[in-house]
């Protein structure tokens, strides 16, 4: 407040400042939270789309295709959080509008319209991606043309950027707590690893391995990739019932999901004889597997919607009365309504919109409104967030078993899990 | 590993293979109808199946709303549904587009393919964008369970005794009805079919519809084995035509001999391979095999 005072009368003696006080008090009093306070000219450097009483940000999902299942959660947390943000008054006291563009669960189309984004809209941030692959696909441009992205899946790591915050778990900070859990509390010694075919699984498997192996020492008995989309396990639980593994680790997504857990279930392999834990079980996910399905089983995450907090508890009432009380939030939901929040927090951090200024005051930033409890952005752009274990209920819920002492520190290149 | 847990687990194997080849047979029956007897590539065919995969959802969804206690009994009903709907889908598409299309064949592949987004959408916007399973009765879910560590899936004897009946209906349909008889004169010459009498217009109608209602049989009872989504229909397609065309169109022994031979690839190749590989290792078996016999296991005996 004080500051543009000092700078446009640097030799103010004792009672001009004190006029200057006042009149700013005043100013402040009788307008709405002020522009004035912080010219336009001042916050915003780089001709990004900042006006004096409003903010452009760009938001980028699939709304149609195979991924809109997974995106729309996203879309609608982000979408409450800005609506919460501009009832409080806004950034710098700007109201968000904002530019939504469907990427049409198709990668080149994600680059297209995050360019279209950032050099003909010039978005002060974007919320947006889902999938790793997408991501991948913008990721160039952002870096280029110098934008703002905040990520909200969980993902494999091995990633980092300037100009990303990542405000899904990065893999280790999901794994490696939940193994340890499970071979701590369920005493597991062997292990039998299944995935979709594809990065994230494969990644997070590899993790696993070493983790299983390197670490707590015990064996790992099977490891399975099946295509996206596959909708026949019957072979892979025949193999799963000869290998007897303590534990089946599963990151099985997308529609082989409910294929898979359907049938482990027609095949005798439930919670009461064997133990499950997976990594891509949300609260979405089981509206599509039937919680009958899955009663029992395991997922490690670090968000559920029956989380007990005051902060979850205002947002999953906030949630519901906007979408519907039908709605389920899961795991990456979650992660979406931080964005606009961690965003809004750099900003008033930085004083400016300026890309440059923002990357550089996220690290630190704390979020304590957050619904998962305490967040923190460390310097690798990725959040401090702790892991908790649910167990799947019947009702399409998770009950809460087990969360992770402390906050864990995200470490997108881990090493000797490479 | 003992000698009985063995045996066991070869059984449940063999049973996994048998349930897969029952799977891709009622992928395979409807198009082989529409795309064997009629020739028309309806890329469509999985939103038909998804048709009836919805039916069944909106059966439990109202049966628990409405009827609670009868959630045990609904399925049956859920599955005649699933043939009116599609049924009367088809017959609706015949009419407003296959029709005009049968002198061109290769047409039929990019209307019905326009069709398919069309309907993909229509499920995303109207139903949900997110994948939905029924609540399925008690009795079809579990497993039988003979002896200790022999678990055989409900669900998977159900789709086979289901395929079984409808394979039995639709031979016997073809081969013993009227219906059969002008179908199989329209398919073998179309002009002398015509000339003797057969209402060509109406058979094609009635072929097509009664292809599509078996494909929304089938989409009701894959909902006991995966869920169903906006595009759980493209999932099927590739392998309802893989099925078709590996048997040679125009016989539906081939079909079925086609989906046993896939199934058991598919199946015994899954348990000694990885997923993947064993998926790329059929498909190699399959495009060989379509090498050295382009027209398919069974070739259609139709003079040309």
């Amino acid at each position: 407040m004080k500051k543009p005072k000092f700078e446009f009368q640097p030799n103010a003696d004792r009672r001009q400042v004190l006029q200057g006080i006042v009149g700013l008090a005043i100013a402040a009093a009788t307008m709405r939270a002020g522009a004035q306070k912080l010219p336009t000219s001042q916050v915003n450097t780089t001709k990004l789309a900042v006006t004096d009483t409003e903010v452009t940000v760009g938001q980028l999902h699939s709304s149609t295709g195979t991924m809109a299942i997974s995106e729309t959660g996203s879309i609608q947390a982000e979408q409450l959080a800005i609506d919460q943000i501009n009832a409080m008054g806004g950034v710098l006291g700007r109201q968000i509008k904002v530019i939504k563009e469907d990427g049409a669960s198709d990668w080149p189309t994600f680059a297209e319209k995050a360019k279209k984004l950032l050099v003909s809209d010039h978005v002060a941030t974007v919320f947006g991606c889902w999938t790793s692959a997408s991501r991948k696909a913008v990721l160039p441009i952002f870096e280029k043309e110098n934008g703002m992205l905040y990520y909200p899946t969980f993902y494999e790591g091995l990633e980092q950027s300037k100009n990303v915050i990542y405000t899904g778990q990065e893999a280790t900070q999901q794994i490696l707590w939940g193994l340890d859990w499970a071979s701590k509390e369920k005493g597991t010694k062997s292990y039998f690893l299944v995935g979709s075919d594809y990065i994230w699984p494969r990644t997070s498997m590899k993790i696993a391995r070493k983790h299983i192996e390197g670490v707590l020492k015990q064996k790992v008995v099977g490891e399975e990739y099946y295509p996206l989309g596959n909708t026949n396990f019957n072979s892979l639980i025949n193999k799963i019932k000869a290998a007897k593994p303590d534990l089946i680790y599963a990151a099985v997504v997308g529609g082989s999901n409910v294929a898979f857990y359907k049938q482990l279930k027609a095949a005798g392999i439930t919670a009461d004889k064997q133990n499950l834990l997976t990594i891509s079980v949300t609260e979405d996910e089981l509206l599509g597997i039937g919680g009958e399905n899955t009663a029992g089983f395991y997922s490690c995450m670090k968000y559920f919607q029956s989380l007990d907090n005051e902060n979850n508890k205002k947002f999953v009432a906030a949630f519901k009365a906007k979408y519907g009380p039908k709605s389920v939030i899961g795991d990456v939901t979650q992660a979406a309504y931080l964005g606009p929040w961690l965003w809004k927090f750099a900003v008033e951090k930085a004083g400016s919109f300026d890309v440059d200024k923002i990357a550089a005051a996220s690290a630190g930033i704390e979020f304590k409104g957050a619904p998962e409890g305490y967040v923190k952005i460390a310097d690798n752009h990725h959040l401090y967030s702790k892991a908790r274990i649910g167990q799947m209920l019947p009702d399409g819920q998770f009950k809460v078993v087990a969360e992770s002492p402390g906050l864990i520190k995200p470490d997108p290149f881990p090493k000797g899990y490479q | 590993m003992e000698l009985p847990e063995m045996l066991n687990i070869g059984l449940m194997q063999g049973f996994a293979g048998l349930s897969l080849f029952a799977v891709l047979l009622l992928m395979g029956l409807g198009l082989a109808i529409i795309f064997g007897q009629m020739g028309v590539i309806n890329m469509a065919q999985g939103e038909f199946m998804a048709i009836g995969a919805y039916t069944v959802y909106l059966g439990s969804t109202l049966t628990e709303k409405y009827a609670p206690g009868l959630i045990d009994y609904y399925f049956p009903f859920a599955i005649v549904a699933a043939f009116a709907f599609a049924f009367i889908g088809g017959w609706i598409t015949e009419w407003a587009l296959i029709r005009h299309l049968y002198k061109r064949p290769l047409d039929t592949l990019l209307a019905t393919w326009g069709l398919s987004l069309g309907l993909q959408q229509v499920f995303r916007t109207f139903i949900s964008p997110k994948e939905v399973s029924p609540t399925l009765p008690d009795w079809l879910m579990g497993s039988w369970a003979p002896h200790e560590g022999l678990d055989i899936p409900i669900n998977g004897m159900f789709v086979m005794v289901l395929t079984f009946f409808v394979t039995a209906g639709v031979m016997l349909a073809l081969y013993k009805s009227r219906w059969g008889l002008r179908v199989r004169a329209t398919v073998s010459n179309r002009p002398m079919a015509n000339a003797t009498g057969i209402n060509t217009k109406k058979t094609d109608q009635l072929t097509f519809a009664i292809g599509c209602g078996i494909a929304g049989i089938a989409g009701a009872a894959f909902t006991t084995i995966g869920s169903t989504g906006p595009t759980s229909g493209s999932l099927y397609i590739v392998d309802a035509f893989l099925v078709v065309t590996f048997g040679g169109t125009a016989s539906l022994l081939g079909t079925a001999l086609s989906a046993f031979l896939i199934a058991q690839t598919q199946s015994i190749s899954e348990f000694f391979m990885t997923g993947s590989m064993a998926k790329v290792f059929t498909l190699s078996v399959i495009v060989m095999v379509l090498m050295l016999r382009p027209q398919g296991l069974f070739a259609s005996k139709i003079r040309r």
